[in-house]
């Protein structure tokens, strides 16, 4: 049976990071993996979306309309984006941090209110200040490694081997802030 | 060991294992961390040349000396070095030649969506098509075997999704080897007519054997699932296809693209009530099939267009519908890509739409100066073009419209191909105004170093192209070196050089705002004395938005650049730390 886990955020949020810490934490359990990333022109401040497919045998790295068993949204119109590739049943892990794109900027288009309760109407989202917890943690580019904490306490991984997999992917310069964003993401009630 | 690796990192592998000795390639996505990751691994020598035609042209003299050699590039970069491509195909391979392209269908990160593999049958070279990170460093392995083997320059192509999507890799040691002996072979590396005619016949000769093993070859496999229906397929189409349908089908999985198998493709068609051709882009597989007599359902089931997704493949095949999923129930914004906050094209940019100018633009960032609100650019064709497209311009349209004009290119891709495009200006009375967009990085792909930026690939210090005395030497008297974040001292200069009637150059020079070396401090801030007018807004940056309250700057995407407070008419935007 296939894992399905949908990043989306916009570009520059660190969803690559997220991605990779993901990918080689499920592969110390012994699975079969397969991460797409997005890198160039899109990576310029506009939607990114990254998946990471675990299980026996993975075949297609990307993951399709009402497939994701767990989408990880950096922010919350992204989140609304991405729900048409939710699963029945799966869950969105939602950072409440809202960006405006450039039409919304330019007045071209609104960026829709109360995105959380609409997806709540629908499917199960757990929102997420990751932002203050990054801030707390002591820098605010480890929103995305505070998502991978709230997500880590919904699987049957070791804490330990999370913290391993940090330990190995972050440059040590950043790895105290990133481990302390990890727990911080990790203990939220 | 097996690692979770990256496919271009997995070739880069795969490469380093062959043990070759000379990569050299110009970045593109989805290519480029092929050539970054040959970097980490200090028995290859490893360069960033000024472009990709340059690139295979050294990889080609390292092959000939006898050492195995791979040039990387965008399919896009396969058009700049088509020349010496064609002409490699006739004279063959001493050390191992691997030629690795990479398609971008779905266009992530390009400007067209051509198909890589009509340049393999045009060539008359072969190519392989690896389906994940696995094979990526398999076939690279393959390829290196197959060039020296069969004489031979060989393809590796990719696509976005196996560049860059990662899959565990078994890794294994390099074998060392050496170099082949370099001897002076006249009839075989001189192509002038009288050698280039006999060399034809080789290569006709050499289509005949490969198409020979491309029916035997172990890159081709068949998978029996005891199925009636047949796909044929290959690369990352393998992927989709097998997710989607699973073992109620039989494969046909194409691991070699050029020359295709025609014994195989009969045999597998063999009894089956229907075979499907299952690739991204264009038919090239299934006109082959057709051109076999083989009866199979392609692109009128499957479009031409963009990515695949197992969900299309099972809809084609089975006329199964999408799972059941929600769906918002309102209009969602679209989130283009966007300069980056501190972006220092914003500047250039805003001083070209302010004075009303046609922009001539060109490949990278600022390619992104055609989004709104800024929407400067009129015009982008391919690398360097903003610079010779613009003559023709000013030729066809005259003198005034030619003080109404302006071409914008980066520094990378000035070096890559906007000198000659200078030189024509020069050399045929043209007048225009180029102005280079030195940010000190190739920006687009991720920061790589160029010849103007006095690095290395691998960081060592090394001479830096001077720009301003390169423009000098070509012929341009006028050249003026300007920051763009001084706005009214840029439009001051912008004015002038257009007024000009000789040609000009303007070197719009700061750094990129993404690099490390760049340090802006504290966050701007719009006073309770902002007026509304909004010039602020026609900046385009991603942290200033506005709602009914008026005008706000938003602190966690503000990087302190500082030039809004430079376009506030009434001081109202300050920094704080």
């Amino acid at each position: 049976m296939t894992k399905s886990i949908m990043i989306v955020g916009v570009g520059g949020q660190g969803t690559l990071l997220a991605s990779r810490i993901l990918g080689n934490t499920v592969i110390s359990e012994g699975y079969d993996v397969k991460v797409s990333e997005v890198h160039g022109m899109s990576q310029r401040g506009g939607s990114v979306v990254t998946y990471v497919k675990f299980g026996d045998k993975v075949y297609s790295p990307i993951i399709g309309i009402g497939e994701a068993d767990i989408i990880l949204a950096f922010e919350q119109l992204e989140a609304y984006r991405a729900l048409p590739y939710l699963k029945k049943g799966g869950t969105i892990i939602a950072n409440t941090q809202k960006m405006n794109p450039m039409p919304v900027i330019t007045g071209a288009a609104e960026y829709p209110e109360n995105i959380i309760e609409k997806i709540q109407q629908s499917s199960s989202l757990i929102p997420v200040d990751a932002l203050e917890l990054a801030e707390k943690a002591g820098n605010i580019k480890a929103v995305n490694v505070v998502l991978i904490g709230v997500m880590a306490k919904s699987t049957d991984i070791a804490y330990e081997t999370w913290v391993e997999t940090i330990k190995s992917t972050v440059p040590p310069k950043f790895l105290d802030v990133n481990l302390k964003a990890f727990e911080l993401g990790y203990n939220l009630k | 060991m097996k690692k979770l690796l990256l496919g271009n990192a997995a070739v880069a592998r795969g490469a380093y294992e062959a043990g070759v000795r000379v990569v050299s390639s110009y970045p593109g996505t989805p290519s480029t961390e092929i050539t970054e990751e040959i970097a980490k691994y200090d028995e290859v020598y490893c360069e960033w040349a000024p472009n990709e035609k340059v690139g295979a042209e050294v990889a080609i003299g390292a092959s000939i000396a006898g050492a195995r050699a791979m040039s990387c590039m965008k399919h896009v970069g396969l058009n700049v070095m088509a020349d010496p491509v064609f002409t490699m195909s006739y004279i063959g391979a001493n050390g191992g030649l691997v030629f690795c392209v990479a398609d971008d269908p779905g266009m992530h990160s390009s400007q067209n969506e051509q198909d890589s593999r009509h340049y393999a049958e045009a060539a008359k070279i072969m190519m392989l098509e690896p389906s994940d990170s696995q094979e990526c460093k398999d076939f690279t392995k393959a390829a290196f075997e197959l060039s020296e083997k069969y004489d031979t320059p060989v393809f590796l192509r990719l696509s976005t999704r196996v560049s860059h999507s990662q899959s565990l890799v078994e890794i294994s040691d390099r074998q060392e080897r050496e170099l082949l002996p370099y001897e002076k072979n006249i009839g075989k590396y001189v192509m002038m007519p009288g050698n280039a005619i006999k060399r034809h016949v080789v290569v006709e000769e050499r289509e005949r054997t490969l198409e020979k093993f491309a029916n035997e070859t172990e890159l081709n496999v068949i998978e029996d699932n005891g199925s009636k229906i047949g796909v044929i397929t290959s690369g990352i189409a393998y992927m989709y296809s097998h997710e989607a349908l699973g073992d109620k089908v039989n494969y046909l999985k194409l691991g070699m693209v050029y020359p295709l198998p025609a014994e195989k493709i009969l045999e597998f068609a063999k009894g089956l009530d229907a075979v499907y051709v299952i690739e991204e882009l264009d038919p090239v597989i299934e006109k082959f099939c057709k051109s076999c007599g083989v009866k199979v359902i392609g692109k009128e089931k499957f479009t031409y267009l963009g990515e695949y997704t197992p969900a299309m493949i099972k809809k084609a095949v089975f006329g199964e519908d999408l799972p059941e999923h929600a769906e918002p129930k309102e209009n969602i914004p679209m989130r283009p890509p966007v300069m980056c906050a501190g972006c220092p094209h914003r500047g250039t940019f805003y001083v070209l739409k302010k004075l009303g100018l046609v922009v001539s633009g060109d490949i990278g960032c600022y390619t992104l100066g055609a989004v709104a609100p800024l929407a400067t650019v009129d015009t982008t064709v391919c690398m360097g073009a903003s610079v010779s497209a613009a003559l023709g311009m000013a030729k066809a349209r005259g003198k005034e419209f030619n003080k109404k004009l302006v071409s914008v290119i980066g520094d990378s891709t000035f070096m890559h191909s906007g000198i000659t495009g200078l030189v024509d200006i020069v050399y045929n009375k043209g007048a225009n105004t180029v102005i280079i967009l030195d940010n000190s990085i190739t920006g687009m792909t991720g920061h790589q170093d160029n010849p103007t930026t006095g690095y290395t690939i691998r960081k060592e210090p090394t001479k830096q192209v001077n720009l301003v005395a390169l423009c000098k030497s070509i012929g341009v008297s006028r050249v003026v070196v300007a920051d763009p974040f001084d706005l009214k001292h840029f439009e001051e200069v912008v004015k002038e050089e257009v007024a000009a009637d000789e040609p000009s150059v303007i070197i719009a020079q700061r750094p990129c705002a993404l690099l490390k070396t760049v340090k802006y401090t504290g966050t701007c801030k719009i006073g309770s004395d902002c007026r509304k007018c909004k010039v602020c807004m026609k900046l385009g940056c991603p942290a200033i938005w506005q709602d009914k309250d008026g005008v706000h700057i938003d602190a966690n995407q503000c990087n302190g650049c500082g030039l809004c407070i430079n376009v506030c008419p009434f001081g109202c935007i300050t920094k704080e730390d």
